[in-house]
């Protein structure tokens, strides 16, 4: 039975996280799986899977040890998880506009009601301090059809004054 | 007839570039006919290409008939493909039958103009685009011993909105 964590970790971005805290599992042993590693509003963030032989505290107390000099927080958790089980995404979905409180809450509700099942999502807010702009990509499954999503999403645009729309993914296997 | 086994990453021989067929002898018309089984034998799959089974001749074949809703000229056997020209930039997923559980995206020319030869030696020339012209791309990289993994685009480039505006010609 393999052990996997899955490690989530947080602070202030500076250069050389990635390495030091790889390098630190793989000094236990550890074999990284998937990982989502970003920068978010000048933090850095990781998500990562990690399946490492040490128990969960001596990964503990390893971690904190660096995360303590970075100046990082950091937790784990005991997962069942496993490598080679992805799910290919079927749709893609963009969804912008002026940057306005619960545009996320109204879109990702009325995508679960259309049977959407988000795989992946990441949205960001550019433009300027006076005008924000909000943009956002999903990619997913849709459960109940794309007519369904579409529809959702036309409701969507008209109701909050965003332009949302999806393309279907149609995965080339040569 | 005979099923072939399909090399897969990261053997070290996909990156092998291929030589073009000089002649069409009895020996290549029963590899094309292997090669073709081999291609059937997974459904979903839209091309094949010769390396991918241990054979680094530049024959590839093509078949997106099975989705209908993209323009297509049916199935293709290509001898020494050669794109002349291509257009344009699109943006799709893709899978490769030598890189099992991954799919990525790719960044690709829109609109080609393909040389080859068919099985029969004659010269053929053709005008594609959009899943066709991706499919044939994706395989003539494979004689140049280059896979999609080589042309990925990273999830967050690959949302942005500068690559889905065609390149000027």
């Amino acid at each position: 039975m393999e052990n996997w964590l899955m490690l989530t970790l947080v602070g202030k971005d500076r250069p050389g996280i990635v390495a030091k805290i790889s390098h630190a599992l793989f000094d236990m042993q550890g074999n990284l799986g998937e990982a989502s590693m970003t920068r978010l509003g000048g933090n850095f963030t990781i998500m990562l899977m990690v399946c490492i032989p040490e128990s969960q505290t001596a990964v503990q107390n390893k971690l904190q040890q660096i995360c303590d000099e970075l100046g990082l927080f950091f937790h784990l958790d005991a997962i069942e998880a496993g490598l080679h089980r992805h799910i290919e995404p079927d749709v893609r979905i963009s969804v912008h506009g002026a940057d306005q409180a619960g545009i996320v809450a109204r879109a990702t509700d009325v995508l679960n009601k259309a049977g959407l099942n988000i795989l992946n999502l990441e949205s960001d807010v550019g433009g300027s301090s006076e005008s924000p702009v909000y943009v956002m990509h999903i990619e997913g499954v849709a459960g109940k059809g794309f007519d369904a999503v579409d529809k959702a999403l036309q409701a969507l645009a008209r109701e909050n004054d965003v332009t949302a729309s999806m393309t279907p993914i149609d995965t080339m296997v040569g | 007839m005979a099923l072939l086994s399909i090399l897969v990453y990261p053997d070290e021989k996909l990156k092998r570039v291929s030589l073009p067929v000089k002649e069409l002898s009895e020996d290549i018309n029963s590899f094309i006919a292997d090669l073709e089984e081999t291609f059937r034998s997974f459904p979903g799959c839209v091309g094949i290409a010769a390396p991918q089974v241990g054979r680094f001749e530049r024959i590839v074949m093509v078949d997106i008939s099975h989705k209908p809703k993209h323009v297509n000229h049916g199935f293709l056997v290509l001898i020494n493909p050669e794109i002349t020209f291509c257009e344009g930039s699109s943006l799709g997923r893709e899978g490769c039958l030598s890189v099992p559980d991954y799919t990525g995206k790719v960044e690709r020319a829109k609109s080609i103009t393909l040389k080859a030869l068919n099985q029969m030696g004659e010269k053929l020339e053709f005008q594609m685009s959009g899943y066709e012209a991706r499919a044939v791309q994706h395989e003539i990289d494979h004689l140049d011993g280059k896979l999609f993994l080589d042309r990925l685009v990273s999830r967050r480039n690959a949302l942005s909105k500068r690559i889905e505006t065609p390149a000027s010609p």
